[in-house]
């Protein structure tokens, strides 16, 4: 019996869906706009690649007639090899055992500022820790939104592991009882060495207030205001996270597959919906995540520089293990500062709509690189590029119409550089006598070179300094990558690489970790262990096989000024899905 | 800019600060020339781990039980807090504890910059002596050192710290106004808030940045090598610039302990402490923090004078390049760049 798993990554443009066989192998897949709503674009992407995977018709394909945002032609979908379970039927629905989801729902909610829940937001850390309120830092709107009130009482933990205070419960109490919320938040200094006051407090709040909690030592490292903040989002969020369950299971029921469903989260690797519920705060940058661990899966390549160029920009990230290299650097949502780990990535302002003019008369308006009377960007036609780029009959001069006067084109591209260059010989014979501005011709051949040095500048700056890796170019967009870029190796082209963000979610494994401070002496060696067990524990937790998981992730890094010797230690621990 | 790649990070304290203001009304900026002889000058920084106070943040009451501390011993109350630091995290934070105790600000700091080590302050270089250090935790103890010597109050207040919990509100030399004149550094909070304003809202922040400082541009490049290490509780190292555009095949390395303190081109020194040097983002002009620094950055070095009082003999030996180990003989940035 076939084993098949869809892979679903809902992006900024388009949601892509893909069916992967027992054997890892592509053998559907499928491209459409997001909706707004989000679900929509989800549901129609998931009944596109069921209908490529059955070989039917795909009926209400509103992209089939003209090329999607990243420049990619929307026909010819189909990756073939249908019915490679290979035991002489062909593989259908019913075949489908995982269903892996990696969604924008809940960044657009905390954009939008949409479907948040209110949360009381509650620290455990008085006397220490009140020169800095809770949300000190966030937009009014978003915490005029999101609080319910908020409260420091007394608890928490020193670095040593004393209590700041003794834990207050009737504090706790007296402040709950004050406010209206959906959920609370709780976060407790030193929360991710010595957990107990946290734990304690959710335990009340859930025996006398019924209420969902969200903890901070489930949710980030050490940094009390960006860990309270993403805590306070996560909480935020389970209103959000219902409705992406609910619907993700209705979506699935509705098309009668009865596959398990998960969500990819920020690493790159995938949880249990009941433990996305928990969390849905982990699901944002699941898409870059995606996309590294797609490219890397694709490519056969665990060390690499990935490009993923879109339509409106191209995300840069390097791949190290088979996983994305994590940021150094905090990370902004939505105006509020998180410490939870992200995928290190750059993103530019290049992608197949890009826009491209010459330089007289535009430089007021814009901002992007210029050079010999080009100029790139930033902004981009996006999905209007099938009406839009010259190529495509419109009147824009776009990325995807240089790439193709340089001969890059996508693969199923026939006669496009046939109607590019007609349109641009119509375009240059039409000028005036006396016309000063540059020639079209000019103009694509000079963004080719800009935006070549553009990928060049980018994949230096995110080598750190290492040279040689390969370069594994993924995306709608990916043709308009160079064959050679200086300082990476060899330049890969997978096949299926416009729809690697669904390969990297299906392909997904599920993990756990652990950020801590343990002493460095001689307790060392049994708290590392400690630690493993409970990213372990917390792999399993999130729907990994416990034969299965390893340890991919140990980091520990010693701590100054401290009277004992100390060191934060990170530990991941990842696996397979348990069936 | 002033913490010189050091300091720490200033958006802990520029939170409270904000709350604080919100909480208990602007603070108002005092010069040294308005206060009355008498009047009490109370520097105060915080003290302990890096990675403590980004956990364990100030508790509000701590500035005000130091300040008590101060009127019991001198029997009148602090006239204006001063920033013992000007650069980094502890030039921001005085604005939050002047505002939760109702007091002004002095327009001054001890340093006009950051420094790693306790006697770099104008205080030491004037000669006054450090006889007595209070301090004050999150628990609401408040402890008063009255040490021989240097050497004890730093050994007494770091092993108060600890004991705090590697965090801690703290000031030595409780200065008169009278004895403030020619031992502070003054106009340093003017400076910095011109500086900010320097850079905001305009089209080319580098250049309003370095007329802001009547800083020399060092060199303008790619950040190609940076090397850390931690040694005796300070992490040293150098970063290597190699010069792009107008500055290709130059290249610029800095020497790192825990700030940037001597700036080399072919063997040739450009800068050294206690002249300031800066590392800024060539587009943004933000300045880069050491622990920052990360190979590929595109990033422009910048150096300027420090203030006269660094370089008298005593200010030289206190924290000139010999006090870092590094065997230069001292010559001003505007010489050594004079002709670069």
């Amino acid at each position: 019996m076939a084993e098949l798993r869809i892979g679903i990554d809902v992006g900024g443009t388009n949601t892509d869906a893909v069916v992967l066989d027992a054997g890892g192998r592509v053998i559907a897949k499928a491209k459409r706009p997001t909706t707004p709503e989000v679900t929509g674009g989800l549901r129609a992407a998931l009944d596109a690649v069921l209908s490529d995977l059955e070989g039917g018709p795909r009926p209400g394909d509103p992209t089939a007639s003209g090329p999607t945002a990243s420049g990619l032609p929307a026909g010819g979908h189909g990756a073939g090899g249908h019915g490679a379970g290979g035991h002489g039927r062909r593989a259908g629905r019913e075949d489908v055992t995982r269903v892996m989801l990696g969604t924008t729902h809940a960044t657009n909610a905390i954009l939008e500022r949409r479907g948040l829940g209110r949360v009381a937001v509650l620290r455990l850390g008085a006397p220490a820790t009140t020169a800095v309120p809770p949300l000190s830092d966030w937009p009014g709107d978003l915490r005029e939104a999101v609080s319910a009130g908020e409260a420091i009482v007394p608890g928490g933990h020193y670095v040593d592991g004393r209590e700041i205070a003794p834990l207050d419960l009737d504090a706790v109490r007296r402040f709950l009882d004050g406010v209206r919320a959906d959920a609370v938040a709780v976060t407790g200094v030193f929360s991710p060495a010595d957990d107990a006051h946290e734990r304690r407090v959710a335990e009340l709040v859930r025996a006398e207030y019924g209420l969902p909690v969200s903890v901070s030592h489930e949710i980030g490292s050490l940094g009390l205001l960006e860990r309270e903040n993403a805590t306070v989002l996560n909480a935020a969020l389970y209103g959000v996270a219902a409705h992406v369950t609910g619907a993700l299971r209705t979506a699935l029921a509705e098309r009668g597959l009865g596959a398990r469903p998960y969500l990819a989260q920020n690493d790159g690797t995938l949880m249990t919906l009941e433990h996305a519920a928990r969390l849905p705060v982990s699901t944002i940058g699941s898409g870059p995540a995606n996309s590294l661990r797609g490219a890397a899966y694709l490519s056969g390549v665990a060390d690499a520089v990935v490009v993923d160029v879109g339509g409106t920009s191209t995300d840069l990230g390097v791949l190290a293990g088979g996983f994305p290299r994590e940021s150094a650097a905090a990370v902004e949502i939505g105006g509020v500062l998180t410490n939870f780990r992200m995928p290190d990535i750059l993103a530019i302002a290049l992608g197949g709509g890009t826009v491209l003019r010459g330089t007289p008369g535009s430089r007021a308006a814009h901002a992007g690189p210029v050079r010999r009377g080009v100029r790139v960007g930033p902004d981009s036609v996006g999905y209007r590029i099938g009406r839009e780029a010259l190529v495509f009959g419109g009147a824009t001069a776009t990325m995807t119409d240089a790439a193709v006067a340089a001969g890059r084109v996508p693969p199923g591209s026939e006669g496009w550089r046939e109607r590019l260059r007609a349109a641009v010989q119509t375009l240059d014979a039409s000028r005036e006598a006396g016309d000063m501005s540059e020639r079209m011709a000019d103009i694509l051949e000079s963004a080719v070179t800009l935006a070549d040095e553009m990928i060049i500048d980018a994949v230096d700056r995110m080598s750190l300094g290492r040279t040689g890796r390969p370069l594994v170019a993924v995306g709608g967009g990916a043709f308009l990558l160079p064959g050679r870029v200086p300082g990476a190796g060899e330049v890969i082209r997978p096949e299926h690489a416009e729809v690697a963000n669904a390969v990297g979610a299906a392909i997904a494994l599920a993990s756990g970790r652990v950020d801590t401070i343990l002493p460095a002496g001689d307790g060392r060696s049994a708290a590392i262990e400690g630690a493993k067990e409970e990213a372990r524990a917390r792999a399993v937790a999130a729907g990994a096989d416990p034969a299965g998981v390893e340890i991919v992730d140990l980091l520990e890094v010693p701590l100054s000024y401290l009277s004992e010797p100390a060191v934060r230690v990170h530990v991941k621990a990842a696996g397979p899905l348990a069936r | 800019m002033l913490g010189t790649g050091g300091g720490g990070g200033v958006r802990t304290g520029s939170l409270a600060a904000i709350a604080a203001v919100r909480r208990h009304g602007p603070v108002p900026l005092v010069n040294l020339a308005d206060l009355p002889d008498d009047a009490l000058v109370v520097p105060m920084s915080g003290i302990g781990a890096p990675t403590v106070s980004h956990e364990m943040i100030h508790g509000e009451d701590e500035p005000r039980r130091l300040a008590e501390e101060v009127e019991r011993i001198f029997g009148r109350p602090p006239a204006a807090l001063m920033s013992a630091e000007i650069g980094g995290a502890n030039g921001v934070a005085p604005v939050a504890w002047a505002a939760q105790l109702g007091v002004p600000l002095l327009d001054a700091d001890g340093m006009g910059r950051a420094f790693p080590e306790v006697q770099m302050i104008s205080m030491y270089v004037a000669g006054l002596a450090a006889d007595l250090v209070i301090m004050s935790d999150v628990a609401g103890n408040v402890v008063t050192i009255r040490p021989v010597d240097g050497l004890w109050s730093e050994r007494i207040a770091r092993a108060v710290c600890v004991a705090a919990g590697s965090h801690a509100l703290m000031s030595d030399y409780v200065l008169t106004a009278g004895q403030a004149r020619g031992a502070v550094i003054e106009g340093t909070v003017t400076r910095a808030l011109e500086i900010g304003r320097a850079t905001e809202g305009t089209a080319d922040p580098l250049g309003a940045l370095r007329e802001a400082l009547g800083a020399a541009r060092l060199i303008t490049g790619k950040l190609t090598d940076v090397e850390r290490r931690t040694a005796g509780g300070f992490v040293r190292g150098s970063a290597t610039i190699e010069g792009t555009g107008a500055d290709r095949g130059r290249r610029l390395t800095l020497e790192l302990q825990n700030e940037n303190l001597v700036a080399v081109e072919d063997g040739r020194t450009r800068a050294m402490v206690p002249d300031l040097i800066t590392v800024v983002d060539t587009e943004t002009a933000a300045a880069v923090q050491t622990e920052s620094l990360r190979y590929g950055q595109r990033v422009t070095v910048l150096a300027w004078p420090c203030d006269p009082l660094w370089r008298t003999p005593k200010g030289l030996e206190t924290a000139g390049p010999r006090a870092f180990g590094y065997d230069l003989d001292y010559v001003p940035v505007e010489e050594l760049t004079a002709h670069g």
